[in-house]
């Protein structure tokens, strides 16, 4: 009878935790989306920064056009005189997903504008990685961990710097994509469901359709696999985890034009097959193992490995070979400056100019992922006991992505789903411990409701470890899987339970903490999580919305606005011919196709090294030979950002130095020395002539003295070395 | 046909201005058609329009004008010199032309009543880009026949660019003078020589024999100063020219005339003389011109300096959107231009700052837009982006939106923009007495002293709105599209007006009438809540099923 009345109000509590739950997530859902945007309240709903103008652009060109034509889309806009083949060279995830969202709320007649969705799509899709947080949390350590994960991820400050409304890249979609993957693999491998491994393979799908960090995915999981077998956890739930992974998923990802063949030719892509061969001559040692005795077993054992050692080796020798015989190894530039960070300063200037691609500083993490930097070694810890294998992959992510996020700033966004998870689990096991001794030992409380309390929080967990245990013996056992999920469930019931009369109170007298110091202990846990949420808003608020196309400033008589981006894109779109050449710097050319509609000679997309040194050489070079290379390239307009007057410190003449190292990278008469005086690089008078005769130097400081009669540079602090001069060749 | 060598003497350039001045009907052959003969429509080319938009007469033009600037004496007759030599040919079939028409104007005054001007001033603003000609006319009935309609005549060049022509009766003296305005209409008047285009004015009650009424005449019209030099730099100012006649161009014989014409600015480079005629400051006077009979045309050319925004909306679209929820959204559409003298050169963003009194004069940075009263939610971006110099100042009377474009505008340049705002419904929609709802609203644009060239109205009417109809003052083109906004089913029902050349002067107010039931209103929350419903009534019958296969 007792164990009836427990039946029935362990239901019940399990009904409004539900509902409790579900409502939180609905609740971190709009924190995730609504503190991004702070952008649009402080600034206004445009689209930020660079590339997102790209997307934006293609977007525009998807909704109009349609799909096929998309795939087709030839773009002579950009890299005047080659264009670009927009459909096999851009990661259609993101554009796809806006351009759905916006065919279907067009279809249902809510008329908002392709700008008003992109714009949005990030942090709509912030609060669907939230939840797919809390998925794969909860499928690791339960509940109250899942819920905590979810609501640090809505808000860590990494994340936010990429997905604040109007940031309309592809790392937008692709966190929620990669986070979902991993909860799909998470969840195969706890459930051994043929059904879940296929929705992974499809969610790797739309991961590879988003980013090109979906090799990160390609190479983690097989490490995790690996990891499972050598350390003797190899079951059939992992190779149904696995294998249809790799080949649905390497099927689908060749779909993507992007990436095509590079599926199975790349090196990015080698680590997955190994495995695979490796996954299955497992699986046959396990079947082989399961048919013959153990006698015969081992004999069978040294005479495969005999053959196999010889196979192997040969093979490997000439995989090895056949890898070797390309130049870059097969790898391609980004990946390899990853695996070896000094690479692309040493061989590619273009990739090392970029400074999201520079190794992140001390304080950038603790900018981006805050105190979680503190919670992340609890976590791993809370992770190893009991290690399953859902916390063995985490423990395998966190590790990585340290690694990578070390290697470039912009993978800090890899990390922080990690840090997040990791955060989270540490803390509600921190709650967890505190909350229960600070129950056991408050007096006048029943038994009943300290069973209760136990049950929310820890019981969940145990269960889960518990499913994951009879999943294993059920695989031993060589059940099948349909009948042993509903079995699966019915022992859920039982043991939910069982565990709350029998197995709590024990637990709960090990872990037991002094009244006192638990509670302390919760305070000061709260004030941690009060700090972080007090440092995401503000870095939500100040250092990450500014969308870099509209500048403020403060000062003693108000906020002022210089909007002179958008000024010259206007101009150019409504006062020059359609088919005019406009010459920039290449980090402005994918706003000038957007937002100006004309031709550009170099944009974002940094494919052609060749021709943005051409550009590059241009601008350092003098009036006369720029001229030239400039009417080689139909050049009508030339376009200098120049913020000597104002203080915006990212200007052209700060980043000259990589036009003439990328210049010089190709052609060799530009030297980099010639524009350095002692190794310093300077505008004043003590500048070199080179540097004072160069075009980039002409145009910035064009009757720029006449502006206060000094010409003191206001980002540089100097005043600047030559004065008045003239323009022969170019026009004002 | 009938070519006079009279006539092609006259187009001569070394003709007198003298003999120009003479009425055309003097100057019509004297050979007598049957009455009756029905005027052909010619292709009419007449030697007096100076705007004839051929690329050789301007360039002609614009030669002749450089010599006028030269010559100071010498430059009325040269101004006066016939334009197009080149032209001749078609010419020569314009004066078949007018052969015919001064024929048929004698016959025509036989039958119709016969009026005489007895006096007639006119005066001429031409301070904006926009101009204003005021006309009084005091007109006498000497006919046997009473008058019920008075005719106004224009030279085909001004035709085009007539935006508006407004005339009023006035009664009393100056103390007690009352206005009673009249409707005007365009008209063929078949005697009309040389393409001249007709409106007539209908009179309240016929003019008797022997009466005289005063009539007062606003004609407005657009796209008529013509910017000589075509480009300037930015340091220069803009000078433009004026065409027109220094007799009024009128079917009657006019007594006594006088014209008045406003330039902008006391900087007149030079103007056609016709004596008597002169220049105080910033006004000429031409005439006063006794007995002038009818068509008499006599050209004359205005150069002078102006610096107003010669601010152009190329095409507006304006949506007024009803909701009956309480407010009316207004989206405007703008395609700006600056359609004064073309900008030369290169542009230097520090001299136009640091002195905007000589630098780019003509040019303009802001503009301002004249809202309703209570406007609310203003917003002023582009396609992309907000724009972030504006300002808005709003009182009880009306509401004030500065708005400066991303760019100063220099001749030729282009913007577009957009500006939105909301407005309570109580100021602008009405139940009128048989029921039906109305919008009363404004028609023109909002900006202040531009010309629209295309200005298209959507009325979008809420869901289930019927019978729609549009009232307005003059005419337009009407037409009824269908819309789909947030979560129609059936769509809204837009009432589309169209008009061309608008000018300030058209900001009067338009109604749209149509039925609506209220029950309309809630259609779509009603949708949205039983939506809603139904989702959830699905989720807990899911919840509550056993579907899977196995037991």
């Amino acid at each position: 009878m007792a164990a009836s009345e427990g039946a029935t109000e362990s239901n019940l509590r399990h009904a409004f935790g539900n509902v409790l739950s579900f409502f939180i997530l609905l609740l971190i859902g709009v924190l995730a989306f609504s503190i991004r945007l702070f952008s649009v309240i402080k600034y206004e709903s445009v689209i930020h920064e660079f590339d997102p103008y790209f997307n934006y652009r293609v977007t525009q060109f998807l909704t109009k056009n349609g799909i096929y034509d998309f795939w087709n889309w030839f773009d002579d806009r950009t890299w005047y005189p080659l264009g670009r083949v927009i459909g096999g060279t851009v990661y259609p995830g993101l554009t796809l997903t806006a351009g759905t969202l916006w065919w279907i709320l067009n279809s249902l007649n809510i008329p908002l504008s392709v700008e008003t969705v992109c714009v949005f799509t990030a942090p709509t899709f912030s609060a669907i990685a939230a939840w797919a947080t809390y998925l794969l949390t909860k499928e690791v350590k339960g509940t109250g961990a899942g819920l905590t994960a979810a609501a640090l991820l809505a808000m860590v400050p990494s994340y936010i710097s990429r997905s604040v409304a109007g940031s309309y890249d592809n790392e937008a979609v692709a966190i929620f994509a990669l986070i979902f993957t991993f909860y799909l693999y998470i969840k195969t491998l706890n459930t051994g469901s043929l059904l879940y491994a296929t929705l992974n393979a499809i969610a790797y799908f739309y991961m590879v359709c988003s980013w090109g960090g979906y090799t990160f995915i390609i190479n983690l999981i097989p490490m995790h696999v690996l990891l499972c077998i050598v350390t003797g956890r190899y079951s059939s739930r992992l190779y149904i985890a696995y294998a249809p992974l790799v080949v649905l998923g390497t099927l689908l990802a060749s779909l993507v034009p992007v990436v095509g063949f590079n599926a199975v030719m790349t090196s990015e892509h080698f680590a997955s097959f190994l495995v695979f061969i490796v996954i299955h001559v497992v699986a046959l040692a396990y079947y082989i193992k399961g048919i013959l005795s153990p006698k015969m077993f081992k004999v069978a054992v040294t005479l495969v490995l005999a053959v196999g050692l010889v196979v192997c080796s040969a093979v490997i020798a000439v995989l090895i070979a056949m890898v070797a015989s390309s130049p870059t190894k097969g790898w391609s530039g980004r990946s390899l400056s990853l695996l070896d960070p000094t690479y692309a300063s040493k061989y590619i200037p273009i990739i090392a100019s970029v400074s999201e691609h520079q190794p992140p500083t001390w304080p950038s993490y603790f900018m981006d992922i805050n105190v979680l930097a503190f919670l992340v070694p609890a976590g791993i810890i809370a992770c190893f006991l009991p290690l399953s294998d859902a916390s063995s992959f985490m423990v395998l992510y966190i590790v990585t992505s340290v690694y990578f996020s070390g290697v470039m700033v912009r993978l800090m966004l890899v990390l922080a789903p990690a840090a997040c998870i990791m955060s989270g689990i540490a803390l509600s096991e921190a709650f967890d411990v505190f909350t229960r001794s600070i129950k056991c030992q408050l007096p006048g409380v029943s038994q009943n409701s300290q069973i209760d309390v136990g049950d929310s929080t820890s019981g969940s967990v145990v269960t889960q470890d518990e499913v994951v245990k009879t999943d294993k013996t059920e695989d031993s056992l060589k059940e099948r899987p349909s009948k042993k999920n509903k079995k699966k469930e019915r022992e859920r019931e039982r043991e939910n339970v069982e565990k709350a009369s029998i197995k709590t109170p024990i637990q709960k007298r090990l872990l037991v903490l002094p009244l006192e110091s638990s509670v302390i202990a919760l305070l000061l846990l709260v004030l941690l999580g009060a700090f972080y949420v007090v440092h995401c808003v503000w870095a939500a608020a100040e250092a990450y919305s500014a969308p870099s196309i509209v500048l403020t400033s403060r000062s003693h008589d108000g906020l002022h606005v210089f909007d002179d981006f958008r000024e010259a894109y206007a101009w150019l779109s409504h006062n020059t011919e359609v088919d005019d050449k406009v010459a920039s710097w290449w980090d402005y050319g994918y706003q000038t196709t957007a937002m100006a509609n004309r031709t550009v000679i170099v944009d974002n997309n940094t494919w052609n090294n060749t021709h943005i040194a051409t550009v590059g050489t241009a601008m350092s070079s003098p009036e006369k030979a720029a001229w030239e290379i400039f009417q080689s390239l139909d050049v009508k307009y030339v376009l200098v950002v120049f913020g000597g007057v104002v203080g915006y410190p990212s200007d052209d003449i700060n980043k000259f130095l990589w036009m003439v190292r990328i210049g010089g990278g190709v052609f060799p008469h530009i030297k980099e020395p010639d524009y350095l005086r002692d190794g310093q690089y300077r505008i004043d008078s003590q500048a070199t002539p080179t540097m004072l005769n160069c075009l980039m130097y002409k145009l910035s400081y064009y009757r720029f003295v006449e502006t206060d009669g000094k010409g003191f540079d206001r980002v540089r602090g100097t005043e600047i070395g030559k004065k008045h001069f003239k323009l022969t060749h170019f026009e004002e | 046909m009938f070519v006079q060598p009279k006539r092609e003497k006259e187009i001569k350039p070394s003709q007198e201005r003298q003999q120009r001045n003479t009425s055309l009907q003097q100057l019509g052959p004297k050979n007598i058609l049957p009455l009756g003969y029905k005027c052909p429509r010619w292709p009419i080319f007449s030697p007096y329009s100076f705007s004839l938009k051929t690329p050789r007469s301007t360039l002609e033009q614009s030669r002749r004008d450089s010599r006028v600037r030269q010559t100071g004496e010498r430059r009325d007759d040269d101004a006066m010199e016939a334009p197009q030599s080149s032209l001749r040919s078609a010419l020569v079939f314009s004066f078949i032309a007018i052969a015919y028409l001064s024929l048929l104007v004698r016959s025509a005054t036989l039958s119709s009543p016969e009026l005489q001007i007895l006096n007639a001033e006119r005066r001429i603003d031409l301070t904006s880009h926009i101009i204003r000609v005021y006309l009084t006319l005091k007109v006498e009935n000497t006919g046997a026949a009473p008058a019920s309609e008075i005719f106004l005549a224009f030279p085909p060049a001004q035709v085009d660019h007539l935006a508006i022509v407004k005339a009023a009766a006035t009664f009393g003296k100056k103390k007690k003078k009352s206005y009673l305005p009249l409707d005007v209409n365009p008209t063929d008047l078949p005697d009309a020589p040389n393409g001249a285009k007709c409106f007539s004015i209908s009179l309240v009650s016929p003019l008797k024999t022997g009466e005289s009424v005063t009539l007062e005449v606003l004609y407005i019209l657009s796209h008529s100063l013509e910017p000589f030099p075509i480009e300037i730099s930015q340091s220069e100012s803009q000078l433009v020219y004026y065409h027109d006649s220094a007799i009024i161009l009128s079917p009657y014989h006019i007594k006594h005339q006088t014209t008045f014409i406003k330039t902008s600015s006391p900087k007149v480079e030079s103007f056609t003389r016709v004596e008597p005629s002169d220049r105080v400051g910033t006004e000429l006077k031409y005439g006063p011109y006794e007995d002038r009979h009818s068509y008499s045309f006599s050209p004359i050319i205005v150069h002078f300096e102006n610096n107003n925004p010669f601010a152009v909306v190329e095409e507006l679209v304006r949506e007024v959107e009803i909701s009956h929820w309480g407010s009316l959204q207004v989206t405007e559409r703008y395609k700006l231009v600056h359609a004064g003298a073309r900008h030369k050169g290169v542009f230097s963003r520090l001299e136009y700052q640091h002195r905007p009194q000589f630098s780019g004069v003509s040019s303009f940075k802001h503009l301002l837009a004249t809202l309703p009263p209570k406007v609310h939610s203003v917003y002023y971006r582009d396609e992309i982006g907000n724009i972030s110099s504006s300002h808005l100042r709003t009182n009880s009377k009306k509401s004030e939106l500065e708005i400066e474009p991303r760019y100063p505008l220099f001749g030729g340049w282009k913007a577009t923009f957009v500006i939105g705002y909301g407005l309570p419904l109580q100021d602008f929609l009405f139940e009128s007495p048989d029921g039906r709802r109305y919008l009363n609203f404004s028609f023109g644009c909002p900006l202040a002293e531009t010309v629209v060239d295309k200005l298209t109205i959507k009325v979008v009417l809420p869901e289930g709105s019927k019978n729609p109809s549009a009232v307005v003052p003059f005419a337009v083109d009407q037409r009824i599209e269908t819309s789909f906004s947030y979560l129609d089913v059936v769509g809204r029902t837009v009432v589309v007006l169209e008009k061309e050349n608008v000018v300030p002067e058209h900001n009067s107010p338009f109604q749209v009438y149509y039925n609506f039931n209220p029950i309309f209103m809630v259609a779509e929350p009603l949708m949205l809540a039983s939506v809603f419903f139904f989702f959830f009534i699905a989720c807990v019958t899911y919840l509550h099923m056993d579907i899977s296969i196995r037991k």
